[in-house]
């Protein structure tokens, strides 16, 4: 397995700058997922890796050898695609056995090495049926297979998971992962579903408008945002965010409509005085760093309540913001409920409106 | 008049059935007369010694005897060699270039609409009026001998020589019906999904390898339904031929394919039974043929 090293990749397509000066390494034997929004670049990305996509500037590397004048077929790497792109008219073996074939190996060493990786993979009854025989997460399996046979230097994964139902997808979320530290393999994985990114990843590097806005561990991701929009974009249900400003008299953050009244403690302070505008701030926090709470110190009145089984999201109206409020299972209020809530303010984020970047 | 929309409106035996077989009918009644009449017309004549002159009470009913004597006839059974030796180069021919063409042609280019346009122009033209063009062309002083002559080769007897008028009926055929087979590799080769090339790429296939075991797999299906239509109308062709090189197919009935035997037998000839006897083994011959082929297609579908 190798390592990739992606410096100052640029691309174009037409008027769109598709990627933005990006730079990003996958250590060896790491599980790196490229998270973002739709048409955030995230496939142009992976492309231009696999040599499928011309890059307009920078250069990728393969283990510190720059592989930009390589073919996609020098460059060893495989590719599953979100479409599977299993050859229709050939059975599951033959498909396996493709790449193989392509490099000239045998007719009884492709048999074996086909029957091996089909056992990892838990697929050798399905090796005589065709795509149109199988079920996508099937399909799914023969493709990782055909990607595997061959040992690659690096995998390369283009949302593999998002055309299977949702029982499948976390199903095969934890095989991926159990193969990937199996073969110790080099994952690159492009994905829009943070679900995906947080439970798989060693690290993730989250992607927005062809730039690049961070790349940690899914815990730091979650924990220590970059920006707003990672903020928002990890976790589910999102973020909450209301507009407030610092004012430096009662040392504390307040809301447009002056209901959220938060006091902040010295070192928040002294974050927020970086802010471009200290009266242009967005306070966020997560469903889970709030409560309802007699000895809460925000006033607000229950709006809806969300009973899922396990817990109870609840969102409160303070004043003209609506804030999502992880509750108990058990917890139920009428509509137009006066509540406390209690922020849990460490845990609970500062960004800069003007640049987006997290304060603290 | 009713106004009220009450009692009995006056079309009230007009129910959607009727309404819809009284559209259908003037089709129906134009294919019976055109199509299923002659048929059955033809069959009961094959089992008659009915000749164009025949009074009907001249006519009788000889049995098998027309479809014996014609399964024993060398002649008969020449016809269908004369007819395999036209049918099988020209569709052969039209498949490849067509196929060659269509490859050309499944990428994006300036012009692209503007030659596919032409392309397919001679599709779209009578057979008897391209058959015309090509006889001017083929004679003896035309146009393609002034060139082959220009090149400093011999001219060719196009139209008189028995050994080169299946080949002017081929080259003819090909000239018309290669751009059909090209439209139909052209769809064949557009539901090639991109990625599949990506992938074999990526798979490190050559470009042989990409085309033997991606493009091929997905086009010989409609390949193979562009065969079937061009055999079954290069079977019965009469027109072409019959404008090129006239009614028996040229010198030494060297292009006097099985269709033209009927006309010759039936029409010339005036021997009706044995001309409608002949055109019936013509349909069963070339029912088996087409059910070979259809196997074949449902083979390559998979």
């Amino acid at each position: 397995m190798s390592s990739l090293t992606i410096t100052n990749l640029s691309k174009r397509f037409g008027r769109k700058q598709a990627l933005d000066d990006l730079t990003l390494t996958v250590k060896d034997g790491e599980f790196l997922v490229l998270l973002g929004p739709t048409a955030a670049g995230k496939t142009t990305t992976l492309r231009c890796v696999a040599g499928l996509e011309k890059l307009d500037s920078g250069t990728v590397a393969l283990d510190g050898a720059v592989v930009n004048g390589l073919s996609p077929a020098e460059r060893d790497l495989a590719l599953v695609f979100q479409t599977y792109a299993l050859y229709p008219r050939k059975s599951a073996f033959e498909n396996m056995a493709f790449p193989l074939l392509a490099r000239d190996w045998p007719p009884d060493r492709i048999r074996q090495r086909v029957n091996e990786v089909a056992t990892l993979l838990r697929i050798t009854e399905l090796l005589e049926r065709r795509p149109a025989q199988m079920s996508g997460g099937q399909q799914q399996r023969v493709a990782l297979g055909r990607a595997m046979v061959r040992n690659p230097r690096l995998f390369l994964m283009d949302e593999p998971l998002t055309n299977l139902d949702f029982k499948l997808r976390v199903e095969m979320r934890a095989e991926l992962k159990r193969l990937q530290s199996e073969l110790a393999a080099t994952f690159f994985y492009v994905t829009n579903d943070q679900v995906e990114a947080m439970s798989m990843a060693d690290r993730i590097a989250v992607l927005d408008h062809g730039k690049l806005q961070q790349v940690d561990t899914p815990e730091r991701i979650y924990d220590h945002p970059a920006n707003l929009f990672v903020a928002q974009f990890v976790g589910s249900p999102r973020m909450n965010t209301i507009n407030c400003r610092y004012d430096a008299d009662q040392a504390a953050l307040i809301s447009a409509d002056g209901v959220l009244k938060l006091p902040l403690t010295d070192a928040q302070r002294a974050a927020v005085a970086n802010a471009t505008d200290s009266s242009a701030l967005i306070f966020g926090c997560r469903p889970e760093d709030v409560s309802i709470h007699a000895d809460g110190t925000v006033d607000g009145k229950v709006f809806v309540l969300e009973p899922l089984g396990d817990r109870t999201f609840v969102d409160v109206h303070v004043g003209g913001a609506t804030v999502r409020v992880r509750a108990a299972a058990a917890y139920r209020a009428e509509e137009g409920e006066r509540v406390r809530l209690a922020f849990d303010l460490p845990r609970c984020h500062v960004f800069d409106a003007v640049s987006g970047l997290t304060l603290f | 008049m009713d106004t009220t929309g009450r009692g009995r409106p006056r079309f009230s035996w007009l129910t959607d059935r009727w309404l819809a077989g009284l559209f259908v009918s003037p089709t129906l009644i134009i294919l019976l007369f055109i199509a299923i009449y002659p048929l059955i017309w033809s069959l009961s004549a094959s089992f008659t010694d009915r000749t164009l002159l025949s009074r009907p009470d001249q006519i009788n009913s000889v049995g098998f005897e027309n479809y014996v004597d014609l399964l024993n006839d060398n002649r008969a059974w020449q016809r269908f060699v004369v007819t395999a030796q036209i049918v099988v180069p020209s569709v052969l021919i039209e498949l490849l270039l067509g196929f060659a063409v269509a490859m050309l042609l499944n990428r994006k280019f300036g012009g692209r609409g503007v030659i596919m346009t032409v392309i397919l122009i001679p599709m779209m033209l009578s057979p008897v009026v391209v058959a015309l063009f090509w006889r001017f062309m083929m004679q003896g002083d035309g146009i393609l001998n002034y060139y082959i002559q220009a090149l400093g080769g011999q001219p060719v007897l196009w139209l008189s020589s028995p050994s080169v008028i299946p080949w002017s009926v081929v080259l003819v055929d090909v000239w018309m019906w290669t751009p059909f087979m090209m439209l139909i590799a052209l769809a064949g080769l557009s539901a090639v999904p991109k990625y599949l090339y990506e992938a074999a790429e990526v798979d490190r296939a050559g470009a042989w390898f990409r085309f033997r075991h991606i493009t091929l797999p997905i086009v010989t299906p409609l390949l193979m339904i562009g065969i079937i239509f061009r055999t079954m109308d290069a079977y019965k062709m009469i027109d072409t031929i019959f404008v090129l090189v006239g009614d028996r197919g040229g010198a030494g009935r060297a292009a006097q394919t099985a269709g033209l035997y009927v006309y010759d037998t039936a029409i010339k000839g005036f021997d009706t039974g044995v001309g409608s006897a002949y055109g019936y083994i013509m349909l069963v011959v070339i029912i088996a043929l087409a059910n070979l082929l259809i196997r074949q297609l449902n083979k390559v579908k998979g």
